[in-house]
């Protein structure tokens, strides 16, 4: 009787999984097979390619669209890693300070980013692209971190803190009385403690800012600070009467590379670092 | 040589509370000093304020003559064994070990580093476990790691928060003679925080009875168990524990709730001025007089109980009697009862016979006791009554010698064992 249950449960729990994978990775792989489609099977309403082309990644790396998209990989590159150190170091001070320290305001701050958080980021946009265009902002590195912060920030500190939490803080009293000093105790003790949590943040708050497109679109105008994303945006045919369907879908491709990679390398840490403040060590 | 001397400190945390409170103690060199009392009394405060962790509120502490208030813990050269352990989880056992040592690197070249390993290691049967990381060991295998880190270096005084209280019983019981044996071994001044009366019993030199922050009693383990200064001391100290019975005191009887008996000569005094006392009986004063040889029961006296329940353990059997206790006393022994972490459960004598005994559940069974031994206590302030000081200082200088006999052969045998 149980087994028959559980074999049951199991095929239905299989059944359940692949549709929603199917769901899922359904247009991923049609954004695939699009990019492999040579421009005159773009529109055949098959799902393959007829013949496999590696045209469109010609044209986005050294063809017509090199040039907005390169400058526009490398724009998106240097700006997502900037607003990940800037936004992981201030949280780092902020929920070492949330976890460790007793201080009138604590909750407030936590509340503060949840609000911050959960802001609908189209209402900020215009008023900001007003201020960045008086100020000299608009359409400069800075111009999109600084936004970029905002939205990694509150996720950020809530799940530093998270992490911060369940770390052993005896431990660093330990190694005191071991004969470390503060800093000694801190570095040898603390950071290695520490460094999945922070290594978990950093990739979270990465891919955040790697696939805005509001603040992307909005607070750029050339290839100075425009990301990935907007850039998709202005890809233009070959010629006027052919759409840019190929290129994009390539280029979609080549930005999802990052991401995929990076989760398959840290799939575990990754988990561990978000289940870290629910389930007790 | 260590000393280690607390002269009137006190914590108050922010919110006001003292949670130690003016506690005076002065260990001697090479001594092993246990604080025990129960749950909350403020002993890891004081463990952790004598290493540094916690600021001292007023109050002085001197190592070897200096005063140390002010030092950070790392220039107190203590070592510590925390409660839950605090291994270092990313560091291999070889490493959590070598922390210590490591953080003074310009002191130790790597291949001494290594060899005060090992030999920590082989003190602590931990050589092949060396490689494995903490998160693997079992706990007692942790518990060693600790207490590794603590011996491998020259420490000037151990201290322990409760180093057995995570491991079962049975390993609770192998690693504390462990403990004594390594602290006979190295003759290292230690402090050892624990609640189990058990532990302190059997570990300590002297041991220091704490209540609600404040020092009852500083002294040998034999000390406290015959001659406590107060009703807390007696309570606390022994198991199963001392039987308070209220007594109204005639003339030179003493009327107790399981019988008549007469005043012992030396308690007289003690009792006048006192209609009502608190009397204190251990369990094993009691004897089954069917099987108690004729030529004791001289000294005692003999009483009739009812008996409701008995365990027979093989090696003795506990009797239960219930009794209904007298109202005055009644609140002294409640507030006792929580002090000790009680349970507030009904008053009831536990006696400990002989396991010849043939008593069993709903007997009516004759048993004798011998009031000379019976404790008296003041049922307002909780003050022993009989306690005889002269007694008490002869039990203290004893002590106090076979301390220093048992550290001086320890050292001869260590100074055999590593050749000047
Ligand atoms: N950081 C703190 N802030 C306020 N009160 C504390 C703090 N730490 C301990 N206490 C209080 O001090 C008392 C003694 O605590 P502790 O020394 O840990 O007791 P023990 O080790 O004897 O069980 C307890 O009543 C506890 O509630
Ligand atoms: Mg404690």
């Amino acid at each position: 009787m149980d087994r028959q249950l559980s074999t049951r449960a199991k095929v239905g729990w299989a059944l359940g999984g692949l549709a929603i994978l199917v769901y899922a990775l359904f247009p991923v792989a049609w954004i695939v097979s699009l990019s492999l489609k040579a421009p005159s099977d773009l529109s055949n309403q098959q799902f393959l390619p007829t013949r496999f082309s590696l045209e469109n990644y010609r044209e986005i790396f050294t063809g017509n669209a090199s040039e907005l998209f390169l400058s526009a990989l490398r724009n998106s590159v240097g700006i997502c890693l900037i607003a990940t150190f800037i936004s992981v170091v201030l949280a780092m001070f902020a929920a070492y300070a949330i976890a460790r320290l007793e201080f009138p305001g604590k909750r407030l701050i936590l509340s503060t980013a949840l609000a911050v958080a959960i802001f609908p980021v189209i209402s900020i946009v215009t008023p900001l692209f007003n201020l960045w265009r008086q100020i000299g902002l608009y359409d400069t590195w800075p111009g999109l971190i600084i936004p970029y912060l905002s939205l990694t920030l509150p996720i950020s500190i809530w799940t530093l803190s998270a992490f911060f939490r369940e770390i052993p803080w005896e431990m660093e009293q330990a190694a005191q009385v071991d004969g470390a000093t503060n800093w000694q105790a801190f570095r040898k003790v603390i950071v290695p403690l520490a460094a999945p949590g922070v290594f978990t943040t950093a990739i979270i708050s990465f891919f955040i800012a790697w696939n805005d497109f509001v603040y992307g679109i909005s607070l750029t105008s050339t290839e100075r600070a425009r990301p990935v994303p907007a850039a998709l945006a202005f890809f233009t045919g070959s010629s006027q009467f052919e759409l840019p369907t190929g290129a994009i879908s390539a280029a979609a491709v080549i930005v999802t590379i990052p991401v995929v990679v990076l989760i398959l390398l840290f799939q575990r840490r990754i988990v561990a670092g978000l289940t870290n403040g629910a389930v007790k060590g | 040589m260590s000393e280690i001397k607390l002269e009137h400190l006190v914590k108050k945390y922010g919110d006001g509370f003292a949670a130690v409170n003016d506690v005076s103690l002065d260990i001697r060199d090479g001594e092993f000093m246990i604080l025990v009392g129960p749950s909350g009394c403020g002993k890891s405060t004081l463990l952790r304020m004598v290493v540094g962790l916690e600021d001292i509120t007023s109050g002085d502490l001197h190592i070897n003559g200096e005063r140390v208030n002010d030092k950070a813990p790392r220039d107190r050269n203590l070592a510590m064994v925390f409660q839950n352990y605090a291994l270092y989880p990313h560091l291999s056992v070889y490493e959590n070990i070598a922390f210590p040592l490591r953080l003074q690197r310009s002191r130790h070249p790597e291949p001494e580093i290594d060899e005060m390993v090992r030999r920590a290691a082989g003190l602590l049967e931990l050589e092949e476990h060396l490689e494995r990381k903490p998160a693997n060991l079992s706990g007692g295998q942790r518990q060693r790691v600790a207490m590794g880190r603590a011996l491998v270096r020259d420490a000037d005084a151990f201290l322990f928060d409760e180093p057995l209280s995570n491991l079962d019983a049975k390993l609770r019981g192998q690693m504390r003679t462990e403990i004594a044996r390594i602290q006979r071994r190295l003759g290292t001044t230690t402090i050892y925080v624990t609640h189990d009366q058990t532990e302190a019993m059997t570990l300590g030199d002297r041991v220091a009875v704490l209540r609600r922050g404040i020092l009852q009693q500083c002294a040998s383990p034999r000390e406290l168990y015959e001659q406590p200064v107060n009703l807390f001391v007696a309570g606390f100290i022994g198991s199963p524990p001392m039987n308070f019975l209220p007594g109204r005191v005639e003339g030179d009887v003493l009327h107790l709730p399981i019988g008549d008996v007469p005043l012992p000569e030396a308690a007289r005094a003690a009792a006048t001025g006192h209609d009502l006392l608190i009397a204190g009986i251990r369990p094993e004063l009691f004897e089954d007089a069917s099987v108690l040889d004729r030529s004791r029961q001289a000294g005692g006296v003999l009483v009739d109980l009812d008996i409701d329940v008995t365990e027979w353990l093989g090696n003795e059997l506990y009797a239960y009697v219930p009794y209904e206790p007298d109202p005055a006393v009644r609140a002294k022994l409640d507030e006792l009862d929580r002090d000790l972490d009680g349970e507030g459960m009904r008053t009831q004598l536990v006696v400990s016979l002989d396991a010849q005994s043939r008593v069993r559940d709903g007997d009516r069974a004759r048993l004798w006791f011998d009031p000379a031994r019976m404790h008296l206590f003041d049922p307002e302030s909780g003050v022993t009554l009989t306690r005889d000081e002269e007694v008490a200082a002869r039990l203290d200088a004893e002590n106090e010698d076979l301390r220093q006999g048992s550290l001086e052969r320890a050292r001869r045998a260590a100074d055999r064992a590593v050749p000047a």
